[in-house]
C-alpha cells in the first residue's frame, strides 16, 4: 500500500513540476519529457510493487534493467542478427532500389501514372503477411529478413522519391534549360538536390518499418538467435523481462536509426525551410 | 479516363511476370518428381501446364490463387473453420474495436494535449519517439500476457491494433486542431468563448480534414495489428492463423489466398473511410482538394 500511496505522490509531485516549468516562457526543453520518462517508470515500479503484481504478468523496470545488465551478450548477438543482418542489409537494398526505381519511371509519365496508385495501394496494404512466403523461399537466416524488408521499405520510398523528383519548380528547371544543362545534369545539380526532403520522409518512415519487418519476420522461423526468436521464445517460458529487455533494445535501435537519419537529413536538406532554425 | 490505361498496363505487366516467375521456381520440383518416378522430365509446354497446376508449388500462379480465394470465400459455408470469410470477420471485428478504441483515445489526448502545456511539452516527445518503436514486437506478449489475465479472444488483438492506429490520430489531430488560424482564436475569444465551446465550435470542426487523412492510415495500420495479432496465439482463427497455419504445412496456395483477403480487406476498409470522408467533407462545405 505504501508504495501505491509513494508512486501517486510520486506522479503528482512531478505533474506539479512540469506545470511550473511549462507555465516559465523560456520552455525547459529536454527537462519536461525526461521528469514525465522518470515520473512513468517509478509509477511503474510502484505500483507493481505496491499490488503485488506477479512478475510474470509485469516485471518491474529495476528487474528488467538487472536483466538486460545479465544477458548483455545475448541482447548483441539477438541485436546483430535482427538489425545489422537482417533490417540494415534490407534497408539499404529496399531503399537503392527504390529511388532507382524511381529515377527510372520519372522518365516515362505514363508508368508514373500506372505505378503510383499501384504503389500507394500496396503500401497500404498488410506486406507484413508476405513474410511467411519470402521466409519459405530464402531459409531462416538473414536473407528471409533481409527481403521481407526490401519489400516493406520499397513503396514507401518510391512514393516519396517520386514526388520529390517533380518537387523543382518551373524557373529553376528553365534556368537549367538556359544553361543548357543535360539531362544528368539536371538530374544530379537540380532535381535529386530538391527531391532530399521527400526523399528523407521515405527514409524516415522506413526506418521503423525496416525494424518491424525484420523483427516479424522471425516469427515465423529463424535460428536460434534474433531478436523476433528471443521474444517469442521468452513468452513461452514466460521470461517477461527478457522480453521487456529486447523490446528496450529494439528501442533504442529504433530511435537511434530514426535519430541518425535525421541527422543526416539535417545535414544534406539544411537549405530547407523545415531544417532552418 | 486517362489514369485506367496505364494502372491496367501495370497490373497486366505484374500478373505476366508472376506467371513469368512461376515457371522456373515451380521447375525444380517437378523435375525431381519426374527422376523420383523413373520417367523423363516433362518439357515444353507439358512442363509449363505441370508447373502451375502444382499442389504445394513454391511460387503459385495467379489463377490458383484466385481460384482458392473463390473456393474458400463462396465455396463453402460461412461458419466453416475453412472459408475465409469466417477467418475475414474475425480479423475485421478485432481490426474495428481496436480501431474505435485508438481513434477516441488518440482524439481524447489530442484534446488534452492541446489544451494543456505541460502535457503538450512532456507527452508529445514520447509519443514521437514511442513511433520509432517496432510496437509490433510486443504483440505476442500482450497476447500471452492477457492469456494468463484470463483475458482472450478479441480484446488483445483489438489493443494491439488500438495501440497502432493510435499514433496517427493523435498526431494528426494535434495538427488539426491547431490548425485554425489567430484571426479566427481572436474572433472567438472577441465572443467571450469558454475554452469548451472553441473546443466544439471551431477547433474540432477545422480538424476533420487532418482526422480523416490519419484515419485512412489508421485502419491500415489497425488491420496489421490485427493479423500480427492472431499470429502468436497459436493460429486458432483470424487471417494471421491462416498465414501462420499456410507456413507451418507448406500449404502456399492458402497463404496467398489469405495474403489477397487481406490485401481486398486493407483495401475496403480503406475505401469505406475515404468514402465517409467525402461525404462529411461535402457536407461541411468543404471543396473537393481544397485543404
Amino acid at each position: 500500500m505504501i508504495w501505491v500511496l509513494f508512486s501517486i505522490a510520486f506522479w503528482a509531485g512531478a505533474w506539479a513540476v512540469n506545470v511550473r516549468l511549462a507555465a516559465r516562457p523560456s520552455g525547459a526543453g529536454l527537462i519536461l519529457p525526461a521528469i514525465f520518462g522518470i515520473t512513468i517508470l517509478v509509477v511503474w515500479e510502484g505500483m507493481v510493487r505496491g499490488l503485488g503484481v506477479s512478475p510474470v504478468i509485469l516485471p518491474t523496470p529495476i528487474a528488467i534493467g538487472a536483466r538486460f545488465a545479465a544477458e548483455l551478450p545475448t541482447l548483441w548477438a539477438d541485436f546483430n542478427q535482427t538489425f545489422v543482418k537482417g533490417a540494415l542489409r534490407g534497408y539499404a537494398i529496399g531503399c537503392g532500389a527504390a529511388v532507382l526505381t524511381a529515377i527510372a519511371i520519372d522518365r516515362s509519365p505514363f508508368l508514373q501514372k500506372g505505378l503510383l496508385p499501384v504503389g500507394n495501394f500496396v503500401a497500404a496494404l498488410p506486406i507484413v503477411g508476405i513474410a511467411p512466403i519470402l521466409v519459405m523461399w530464402f531459409g531462416f537466416d538473414w536473407h528471409s529478413k533481409a527481403a521481407v524488408v526490401v519489400v516493406m521499405v520499397f513503396f514507401p520510398v518510391l512514393v516519396n522519391t517520386v514526388a520529390g523528383l517533380k518537387a523543382a519548380d518551373q524557373m529553376q528547371r528553365d534556368l537549367m534549360a538556359t544553361y543548357g544543362a543535360t539531362y544528368t545534369h539536371n538530374l544530379f545539380k537540380l532535381r535529386l538536390p530538391a527531391a532530399m526532403p521527400f526523399m528523407f520522409n521515405g527514409l524516415k518512415i522506413a526506418t521503423t518499418l525496416a525494424l518491424i519487418g525484420a523483427i516479424v519476420a522471425e516469427f515465423f522461423g529463424s535460428p536460434t538467435v534474433g531478436m523476433g526468436f528471443r521474444i517469442t521464445a521468452e513468452v513461452g517460458r514466460l521470461g517477461l523481462d527478457m522480453v521487456w529487455a529486447e523490446i528496450a533494445v529494439a528501442a533504442l535501435a529504433g530511435s537511434a536509426f530514426y535519430g541518425a537519419v535525421s541527422l543526416i537529413e539535417r545535414r544534406v536538406t539544411f537549405w530547407h525551410p523545415s531544417q532552418r532554425k | 479516363m486517362s489514369r485506367i490505361l496505364p494502372i491496367l498496363t501495370v497490373v497486366l505487366a505484374i500478373i505476366s511476370i508472376w506467371y513469368g516467375a512461376a515457371v522456373p521456381m515451380n521447375t525444380a520440383w517437378e523435375v525431381d518428381q519426374a527422376a523420383r518416378a523413373g520417367v523423363p522430365a516433362p518439357v515444353g509446354m507439358d512442363l509449363v501446364a505441370a508447373t502451375l497446376a502444382q499442389d504445394r508449388p513454391v511460387l503459385p500462379a495467379p489463377h490458383q490463387v484466385a481460384a482458392e480465394l473463390y473456393k474458400s470465400t463462396f465455396g463453402l459455408k460461412v461458419t466453416s473453420p475453412k472459408s475465409l470469410i469466417y477467418h475475414g470477420w474475425i480479423t475485421i471485428s478485432a481490426t474495428l474495436v481496436g480501431f474505435a478504441i485508438g481513434t477516441s483515445f488518440g482524439i481524447l489526448l489530442a484534446v488534452g494535449i492541446v489544451h494543456n502545456r505541460a502535457m503538450d511539452a512532456s507527452v508529445m516527445p514520447w509519443a514521437i519517439a514511442s513511433q520509432t518503436i517496432p510496437i509490433l514486437a510486443i504483440a505476442p506478449m500482450i497476447i500471452v500476457v492477457m492469456n494468463a489475465l484470463g483475458v482472450q479472444g478479441l480484446i488483445p488483438k483489438a489493443i494491439i491494433s488500438a495501440f497502432l492506429s493510435f499514433f496517427p490520430v493523435l498526431v494528426g489531430m494535434v495538427k488539426g486542431l491547431r490548425s485554425p488560424d489567430a484571426a479566427q482564436f481572436d474572433l472567438m475569444k472577441t465572443y467571450n468563448a469558454s475554452a469548451p465551446k472553441v473546443l466544439w465550435a471551431l477547433r474540432l470542426p477545422s480538424s476533420v480534414p487532418y482526422l480523416f487523412a490519419s484515419l485512412k492510415v489508421g485502419i491500415a495500420a489497425s488491420l496489421v495489428g490485427a493479423i500480427v495479432g492472431e499470429m502468436p496465439t497459436g493460429a486458432v482463427a483470424g487471417l494471421g492463423a491462416r498465414l501462420l497455419s499456410g507456413s507451418y504445412y507448406g500449404q502456399t496456395v492458402q497463404i496467398w489466398a489469405a495474403l489477397m483477403a487481406a490485401a481486398i480487406v486493407a483495401a475496403g476498409l480503406v475505401a469505406i473511410v475515404g468514402a465517409v470522408e467525402r461525404a462529411t467533407l461535402q457536407r461541411m462545405g468543404y471543396r473537393e482538394g481544397a485543404r
